[in-house]
């Protein structure tokens, strides 16, 4: 078997534009696709324009609360990648021309606008945004994500709102000392205090007197109006944040974008190098007519799909770890788990090249197997990277079902585990790529059988 | 059945060989026997179950019944020059040497190229020899283990007169050394001409087993030709 492995690589050796693109649309491929998936990290340009004087603060209710305008760029900046321009035009011509999608213009009196809203004469603060959707994906990107921001400051001050209402409702059930600008500080009875007032007035007069009665209906509306108030302390509360998220996660062990970018861009280039390299390699003993001759009691035929595996199984740790080590450049790896990423790419090459023979073993020819081979792992790759929710159940059950036949999902569930602690558990997708070496390697021999 | 053989015991023996594929009857009770160095022959219409027997003796295919007795080693020849044209002349022979377990393998290379005298293009790729020459290295790996019979599928087939006229040579001059040498092929001429002993088959049976002289007796000797007394051989018996 060892002289047949050394065929194989001498033939490679002399087929260097294949093995080139054998390794090199794989890599580029697998690499397109991981970072496809999560997102390639750049934030789209937006202008910021903030035309709120460097000396104002927003208060609400008389208290400093804090939020300037290095606040307000701060949370824009965290969800795009901010351009500060200086002035209107400025952000209107970057927005024509293309240099930026968008522009967020905050006005001057936008501090004003927001405090009015505590006042008893509020007015609805307005931002302004320019954009620019000649790119339309990424036009839906900045509305999501200034959508977000706006969601987001609306709930900050919606909040503030009402703790501001809730010490104006506290004042006037209970009482105490009201500052007001201009006019100073002045006492609050508060409903409490009126009640206790009215009630000693009311021992006072005589029972049955018509002042009596009249005064039990203040002292009871006084007490009505308290308790209501005291109820409409929580619902403001309920009305600033209507619906809060409380995330339980409930199954799947998912692991951080990176890794699974990572995960994803290792598997696709591990399927198709392998599985291309085993397809073929196993094609061309029919297509050289030397088949028979190897077969005839030399090497066997499973003999010769085993060395068909190991040399998919070598190929594939060499050019998966040549990418590994291209990839440390780009993104972390934890290379402290090297023998748990070793593991991995052993169960999924041989997994790969398991399917991979029991292709190359239907075809005779190898640009027949070529194309089987890619036909056929394709969709697959793309059904196994199909996530949860974005079909009915029925479909995703059936995906599931589906994704489970071939070597693509266990490999990369066990790529994901071996890359990171948190991801899908190692020894379950090891044993699933045990079953799929087994249920493969056992079809390609049955083929096999067929081409005597 | 008979058939005029060399001296000494047979070197193969087969008995009652029976093959089918599904429904399809490709052998059916074939038995014959053939001794050192003698040149046999098969022949037959197409569908008549040549390669099948060929493959049956090589070990490519089992029987469903019937025994075959081969003392020796037996060498394969398939019709499609089993090479791999990236590889050179001499890596063919090394790669084959080894999977054939030859003890010397150094030495059964420059035996073969000796033999097959292709020494100068040892270094020559596979792919950029001429059909003739693919050949003769297909048939040199079908000997490098110093088989007791070598079995030529269909040899020369795709050669021009003059490659085919070289490959007869090369074989007379294996049987002569005393290799037995069983070959398939549809050119009667041949079979006539370098066939010490021809068995005919027709519809998976051995309808005939004898030299060509004894198949012309068997139609009355008045035949024109070698190819007339095997069409009216086989038209007689139904085939």
């Amino acid at each position: 078997m060892g002289w047949l492995l050394l065929k194989d690589l001498q033939i490679l050796r002399r087929s260097p534009l294949v093995v080139g693109l054998l390794i090199a649309y794989p890599v580029v491929l697998g690499v397109l696709i991981g970072f496809a998936l999560s997102g390639d990290g750049s934030k789209p340009r937006v202008a910021f324009l903030n035309l709120v004087p460097d000396t104002e603060q927003f208060q609400i209710g008389g208290e400093d609360e804090g939020i300037d305008r290095g606040i307000a760029r701060d949370e824009l900046c965290s969800r795009v990648e901010c351009v500060d321009v200086e002035s209107r035009s400025e952000a209107e011509r970057k927005v024509e021309d293309g240099d930026v999608i968008a522009a967020l213009i905050l006005p001057d009196d936008l501090l004003d606008e927001l405090e009015s809203l505590a006042s008893l004469n509020p007015r609805q603060p307005t931002v302004e945004v320019l954009v620019n959707e000649d790119d339309p994906v990424k036009a839906s990107l900045v509305d999501d994500r200034i959508s977000a921001l706006v969601t987001e400051a609306n709930l900050i001050l919606s909040r503030r709102i009402s703790d501001e209402a809730a010490t104006y409702l506290d004042l006037l059930i209970e009482g105490g000392v009201f500052d007001l600008p201009l006019i100073g500080e002045f006492d609050v009875l508060g409903l409490e205090r009126s009640n206790a007032i009215l009630s000693a007035v009311r021992s006072q007069l005589p029972t049955g007197s018509a002042g009596r009665e009249a005064l039990d209906r203040v002292i009871r509306f006084g007490r009505l109006a308290g308790e209501n108030l005291d109820f409409a302390l929580p619902l403001l509360g309920a009305v600033a944040e209507p619906i809060s998220v409380d995330k339980t996660v409930v199954a799947g062990d998912s692991s951080e974008l990176d890794t699974f970018a990572i995960a994803v861009a290792v598997t696709v280039t591990l399927m198709f190098v392998t599985v291309l390299l085993v397809a073929g390699s196993l094609a061309l003993e029919r297509e050289e007519n030397a088949f028979s001759r190897i077969t005839r009691g030399l090497v066997g035929k499973t003999g010769l799909l085993v060395e068909k595996v190991t040399l998919g199984i070598a190929a594939s740790v060499a050019v998966t770890l040549l990418l590994l080590a291209a990839l440390t450049m780009l993104v972390s790896i934890d290379w402290g788990r090297a023998p748990l990423i070793l593991l991995a790419i052993l169960a999924g090459g041989a997994g790969f090249a398991a399917f991979g023979a029991a292709i190359g073993s239907s075809a005779k020819e190898v640009r027949a197997s070529s194309l089987l081979a890619f036909m056929v792992s394709l969709p697959i790759a793309f059904l196994s990277l199909v996530p949860s929710g974005t079909v009915s159940g029925g479909v995703y059950d059936a995906i599931e079902v589906f994704r489970a036949l071939f070597p693509f999902d266990p490999a990369l569930d066990a790529m994901e585990g071996a890359l990171e602690e948190g991801g899908p558990d190692l020894l379950v997708a090891l044993l699933h790529t045990a079953a799929i070496v087994a249920a493969y390697g056992a079809l390609a021999r049955l083929a096999l059988r067929r081409f005597a | 059945m008979g058939g005029t053989s060399k001296d000494g015991a047979p070197v193969i023996e087969a008995q009652g060989l029976s093959k089918s594929f599904g429904e399809q009857r490709a052998l059916h009770e074939v038995s014959f026997s053939a001794r050192r160095g003698e040149l046999l022959g098969v022949i037959g219409p197409n569908g008549a179950g040549k390669t099948t027997l060929l493959s049956i003796l090589a070990g490519i295919r089992e029987p469903d019944s019937g025994s075959l007795s081969v003392p020796g080693q037996i060498g394969w020849v398939p019709q499609l020059a089993g090479l791999y044209r990236r590889l050179t002349v001499v890596e063919n022979l090394r790669l084959f040497a080894h999977l054939e377990r030859v003890a010397d393998v150094d030495a059964a290379i420059e035996r073969m190229l000796d033999q097959t005298r292709l020494g100068e293009r040892r270094d020559d790729r596979i792919g950029t020899l001429s059909g003739g020459n693919q050949q003769r290295v297909n048939i040199a790996i079908g000997l490098l283990a110093e088989p007791a019979v070598l079995l030529l599928d269909e040899p020369s087939t795709g050669l021009d007169p003059r490659q085919r006229e070289r490959l007869w040579e090369f074989v007379l001059d294996l049987a002569g050394s005393g290799t037995t040498v069983i070959y398939s092929t549809h050119h009667l001429l041949e079979a006539e001409r370098y066939g010490n002993r021809l068995l005919v088959l027709a519809d998976g049976e051995a309808v005939f087993d004898g030299t060509s002289d004894q198949l012309h007796d068997a139609v009355g000797g008045s035949e024109r030709d070698f190819e007339a007394a095997f069409v009216r051989y086989l038209r007689e018996r139904g085939h």
